[in-house]
């Protein structure tokens, strides 16, 4: 049986820490969001669709999409060195192909849509919080796209499936802890985002993504509720 | 079978994925599609139910470029037949020499004698391709270089506000601050009066972008334009606008693709690219006539 019948902070099992959700935030850009979930905090700036340079990365068939996540030097306890690094270059790549399936990039070819997520406040999650403030900047900058998309981390704390890990969850020592990013569209249950960190059964990681399913369809609402909520204040 | 049922009313602001509407009996126009037995937004934008057609009409994104358009862009480039405009756009649109200026130019003629760089020119957008390839035209009523005066960029989607019903809300502008005012569909507007009025214009036009929802506009741009100027200002709308009235020519196109929308329907994906052109805003007045006759 489980040793881990209760959450460091008290939550529920399938309880997400608080999540705050803005839309327009950046002026400049042509859709931007915030995205707090917890001690998270992401910001992101769609900048297009517009010319792709250099003119060998057109692609005459469809539009590209270009996403570049950051953390802020003073975004966690330990200082994190400027610049792209091995790991946020990797978590690019991936919020890219989270995102790529839902944007009707076949509208612009030869254009490309940048994104750009920085992080400015990190405690566990910061790749499903960017890709979340990512969806509603694209959808913030009018580019077509078939649905947002939600993403939260599960979590298998020693057999117990959990929702959305803070820091404190994922350094526990004495118990087995995986971590898994899941991003999903919540209209077709595609799932975009999958990764793993930690051990568990199959069966297990099967469970707790059925489980964190209702949890992403409700993370979508309040993705859509921040972008109506722009428009209901102006 | 499901139920049928609408879930949003009209006129309000859809996000993408938003459920539009259950069963088979609505169909899926512009800025929505079809998911098994729903209608679902895939743009943020106004829901607009016309008939059994839902669509959405575009807040917020990068002009596109459609047939028609009548835009103002600026010299980028100058080729060998022709030049390379900047529209606002993702895409760059192509002035050829043929369509530059009524007159013949020679081959080989220097070209910067027609358009300098950094010229602006307020031209009409002949043809896209499918790849959005432009060609514009300078041949046409008000179609010409822009001289002087200062080039203000607007949110395109609020541009049929800034010309207001039949060119009323751009008219009052120009007429109060006796400035001449061109607002080209890709959001770039031209004024050009002396320095004092070309500022109470901007602030005008600014002032109608960031209150565009609001009804009765009119009234407070009056008021605005009124305070500022210090002139009493007439509301009028124009019943016929005179040829050179470039804006009651947009706003004229807008009702033609209201009534085009459920013919263009039929034609929704199998010919993709003509389904586009008829979206557009209509044919250009020197052709209407024909047109009619068919």
């Amino acid at each position: 049986m489980t040793k881990y019948t209760k959450r460091l902070d008290n939550r529920g099992m399938e309880e997400t820490r608080p999540i705050e959700a803005k839309a327009g935030v950046i002026k400049k850009a042509d859709g931007s969001a915030y995205f707090r979930i917890g001690k998270t905090t992401a910001f992101a700036a769609v900048y297009g669709p517009r010319e792709l340079n250099p003119r060998h990365m057109q692609n005459p068939k469809t539009g590209i999409l270009r996403c570049n996540y950051n953390m802020m030097p003073f975004s966690g306890t330990e200082r994190i060195r400027p610049g792209p690094s091995r790991r946020s270059k990797e978590i690019s790549m991936v919020t890219e192909k989270a995102l790529q399936p839902v944007v009707n990039l076949e509208d612009y070819p030869n254009a490309v849509v940048d994104v750009f997520i920085e992080l400015i406040e990190t405690d566990a999650g910061s790749r499903c919080a960017g890709i979340c403030a990512a969806s509603i900047a694209l959808a913030d900058a009018g580019i077509t796209m078939k649905d947002m998309v939600a993403a939260v981390s599960a979590g298998i704390i020693d057999h117990q499936s959990v929702v959305d890990l803070d820091g404190e969850e994922e350094h526990i020592d004495e118990m087995d802890v995986a971590d898994i990013p899941i991003a999903m569209v919540p209209s077709t249950e595609e799932i975009t985002l999958l990764q793993m960190d930690g051990k568990a059964t199959r069966e297990e990681l099967l469970k707790s993504i059925d489980k964190v399913k209702p949890v992403l369809k409700n993370i979508a609402e309040i993705q859509r509720k921040a972008l109506k909520e722009k428009y209901r204040s102006e | 079978m499901t139920e049928e049922n609408l879930l949003v009313k009209d006129k309000e602001v859809v996000v993408p994925g938003e459920v539009l509407a259950t069963g088979m009996s609505y169909l899926p126009g512009s800025g929505t599609y079809r998911l098994n037995e729903n209608v679902i937004a895939n743009r943020l934008g106004l829901l607009v139910i016309d008939g059994k057609v839902l669509k959405t009409l575009p807040l917020a994104g990068r002009y596109l470029p459609k047939k028609y358009d009548v835009v103002i862009g600026k010299v980028i480039d100058i080729l060998m037949s022709g030049w390379r405009l900047e529209i606002n756009s993702p895409y760059s649109a192509v002035l050829p020499l043929k369509d530059a200026t009524f007159s013949y130019i020679a081959k080989g003629a220097d070209l910067t004698k027609y358009f300098e760089l950094d010229d602006n020119i307020l031209a009409k957008i002949t043809n896209v391709t499918s790849q959005n390839l432009v060609d514009v035209t300078c041949k046409g009523p008000g179609l010409q270089k822009l001289k002087g005066g200062r080039i203000l960029f607007v949110n395109t989607h609020k541009v049929p506000r800034i010309i207001g019903k039949k060119g009323s809300m751009v008219s009052m502008i120009k007429k109060a601050t006796d400035c001449r005012v061109v607002v080209g569909q890709n959001g770039v507007a031209w004024i050009s009066g002396t320095p004092e009025s070309e500022l109470i214009a901007v602030n005008a036009i600014k002032m109608i972008e960031e209150k565009s929802h609001i009804s009765g506009l009119t009234d407070k741009i009056k008021e605005f334009l009124e305070k500022a100027t210090g002139k009493t200002v007439e509301i009028e709308i124009p019943a016929d606008s005179g040829p050179d009235n470039e804006f009651a020519i947009e706003e004229e196109h807008h009702e033609h693709e209201e009534h085009r929308d459920e013919r263009s329907y039929e034609r929704h994906g199998e010919r993709r690219y003509e389904h586009r052109e008829y979206r557009s805003r209509g044919p250009p007045r020197e052709y209407r006539r024909y047109e009619r006759k068919e």
